[in-house]
């Protein structure tokens, strides 16, 4: 584990060095053991790939004691059992409309659009952390030969449900907002809700299956 | 319970309290006031809770009525507030006979201006704030700016709010500054002494591009030394981003709670509430202090904060 200071009240924890299912393991485990003992001067835990953002109370505890006491924490968190991840099913109804960029990507890969639909449906993402917007899952994987980078110019609005790429990264639009991945289909359903339990859709840790779908279920479903 | 009435809502209105901490596992950033000093100050001075949820008017005010009247006041910047024709003083309670009307302008100084009420104003929590998230459209009212004809419910005062003056030297202590003191960021290593030199020395301007998810600032180009590829990571509010072609940007209190790209310095805790009142267009420059001096500066802001005996005579 290695510790840097991020700014007056937060702390950067690494617990890895790379994008990959055994750093994240330990940041998921870490993230239980925090939400498990919740202490009154942690005011905020931010997951990501290979790190925890731990932002605490200034007025209580300095870097040094909270470095300490994630110390602690982690010794606490190794002892865990297995984190058991979830599977989620997310219904897709890819291109045309919904998919502008489809063409795009399979330009850039030399594969058919359908192809590239394929690629994208049949494998299995790991959630590894939320961040841009509420619900906002960065999912990984995604196949290398339909890995492309953001647009130079993100759209002003892409609408909610909007399923895209960013590099080796998919992800599900919770809300209509600007953004620059790929936009290659949209899902029907509701990614986050506030009065709902839980409110998002996916959770850090969970594993993630997009199902295609017809632009007839796709209408049912968001009439539903 | 008595109302507001949105006559005319200004640029951009929103309800806003101290924000929701605590949510970035679900990807939710803590929102709230841009200048949670003026927030909590206005609130105290109607006999509210400091974090009682008021409204964020930016650059330019709006016009509100009270039917049934109520006490008020104005915090942070100065939009020249008119009761009726009236000219208001900032930073002190009002009286506001029913029927009403307040009717506030351009900003003659700073970036956002806040309304407090006395019973505060009464919106349904999302994650226990009333904070307006706009990205998402939550909390808030509707999760939303507020339009013409919006009628905002206002608490019930129960006791007799007693007319409070600010104490001598609190407002020129805590005025919003235009040299932020920052501490290193986790990434400033990556930038080499000649760049980071250069963001303490040199001027920086705010952009058109300035808005409670960030600020985009215009000035010296800062790009790393290193070009290794950044695995993202949690980003802190006041985080001094670099993009890789060197541009600025300083996240805010609707930031995204992740990022890429690296961090040259982070704007300490004391002076966000300046962030909070910097225009498009104006300048800024940056003045780099120890972790632990940050902490000494937030923790003696606090205290302030919490004194009513300090802060008012």
């Amino acid at each position: 584990m290695k510790f840097q200071a991020a700014s007056d009240q937060s702390l950067l924890v690494y617990v890895g060095e790379e994008i990959g299912a055994a750093a994240h393991e330990r940041v998921l485990r870490l993230l239980l053991a925090l939400q498990r003992e919740p202490a009154a001067w942690i005011r905020n835990v931010q997951p990501a790939y290979c790190s925890l953002l731990v932002s605490f109370d200034a007025a209580v505890v300095d870097h040094a004691e909270v470095q300490a006491r994630i110390t602690e924490y982690e010794k606490r968190a190794e002892k865990l059992p297995a984190v058991k991840a979830r599977l989620v099913e997310i219904p897709v109804c890819y291109g045309g409309e919904f998919g502008p960029d489809v063409e795009a990507l399979a330009a850039k890969s030399g594969l058919s659009p359908a192809k590239v639909i394929a690629l994208h449906c049949t494998r299995t993402y790991h959630a590894y952390f939320l961040g841009f917007a509420p619900g906002f899952a960065y999912l990984g994987d995604v196949a290398q030969e339909i890995a492309m980078p953001r647009l130079e110019t993100p759209r002003t609005e892409v609408p909610a449900g909007s399923v895209g790429i960013a590099g080796r990264q998919t992800a599900v639009y919770p809300f209509a907002t600007p953004g620059g991945w790929r936009l290659i289909g949209r899902t029907p359903l509701e990614i986050f809700k506030k009065d709902r339990e839980p409110m998002g859709w996916i959770a850090i840790g969970d594993q993630v299956r997009f199902r295609p779908i017809s632009h007839e279920e796709f209408a049912w479903r968001s009439r539903g | 319970m008595s109302s507001l009435v949105v006559e005319t809502p200004g640029l951009l209105t929103t309800v806003q309290d101290l924000g929701r901490v605590g949510y970035g596992a679900i990807g939710v950033s803590p929102s709230g006031a841009a200048d949670p000093v003026a927030l909590q100050i206005g609130n105290r001075l109607v006999g509210n809770a400091p974090g009682a949820a008021a409204l964020e008017m930016t650059l330019a005010g709006g016009t509100f009525a009270f039917p049934e009247g109520g006490v008020i006041s104005l915090a942070g910047a100065n939009f020249g507030g008119q009761l009726d024709g009236r000219e208001l003083a900032p930073w002190r309670a009002h009286a506001v006979m029913p029927g009403k009307r307040l009717t506030l302008g351009a900003t003659r100084d700073f970036a956002r201006c806040y309304l407090c009420v006395a019973g505060g104003i009464q919106v349904e929590a999302f994650l226990g704030s009333a904070s307006t998230h706009l990205l998402s459209g939550l909390g808030g009212w509707q999760g939303r700016a507020l339009r013409k004809g919006d009628v905002l419910p206002v608490g019930e005062v129960k006791e007799r709010i007693r007319q409070k003056k600010m104490a001598a030297g609190v407002l020129d202590a805590l005025r919003p500054r235009k040299t932020l003191r920052v501490t290193r960021g986790p990434q400033s290593g990556w930038f080499g002494e000649e760049i980071r030199k250069r963001l303490l020395e040199e001027e920086f301007r705010v952009s058109e591009e300035a808005n409670r998810m960030g600020l985009r600032l215009e000035g010296p180009l800062l790009a790393a030394r290193e070009k290794k590829e950044m695995i993202s990571e949690g980003a802190p509010l006041g985080a001094i981003q670099v993009t890789p072609s060197g541009q600025t940007i300083l996240l805010f209190v609707e930031q995204q709670t992740t990022g890429g790209y690296p961090k040259i310095a982070n704007v300490i805790s004391a002076d966000l509430h300046s962030v909070g009142q910097l225009r498009p267009r104006d300048t800024v420059r940056f003045e780099e202090v120890s972790f632990e001096q940050a902490r000494a500066l937030w923790i003696e802001q606090q205290r302030l904060l919490e004194s009513e005996e300090r802060l008012f005579a």
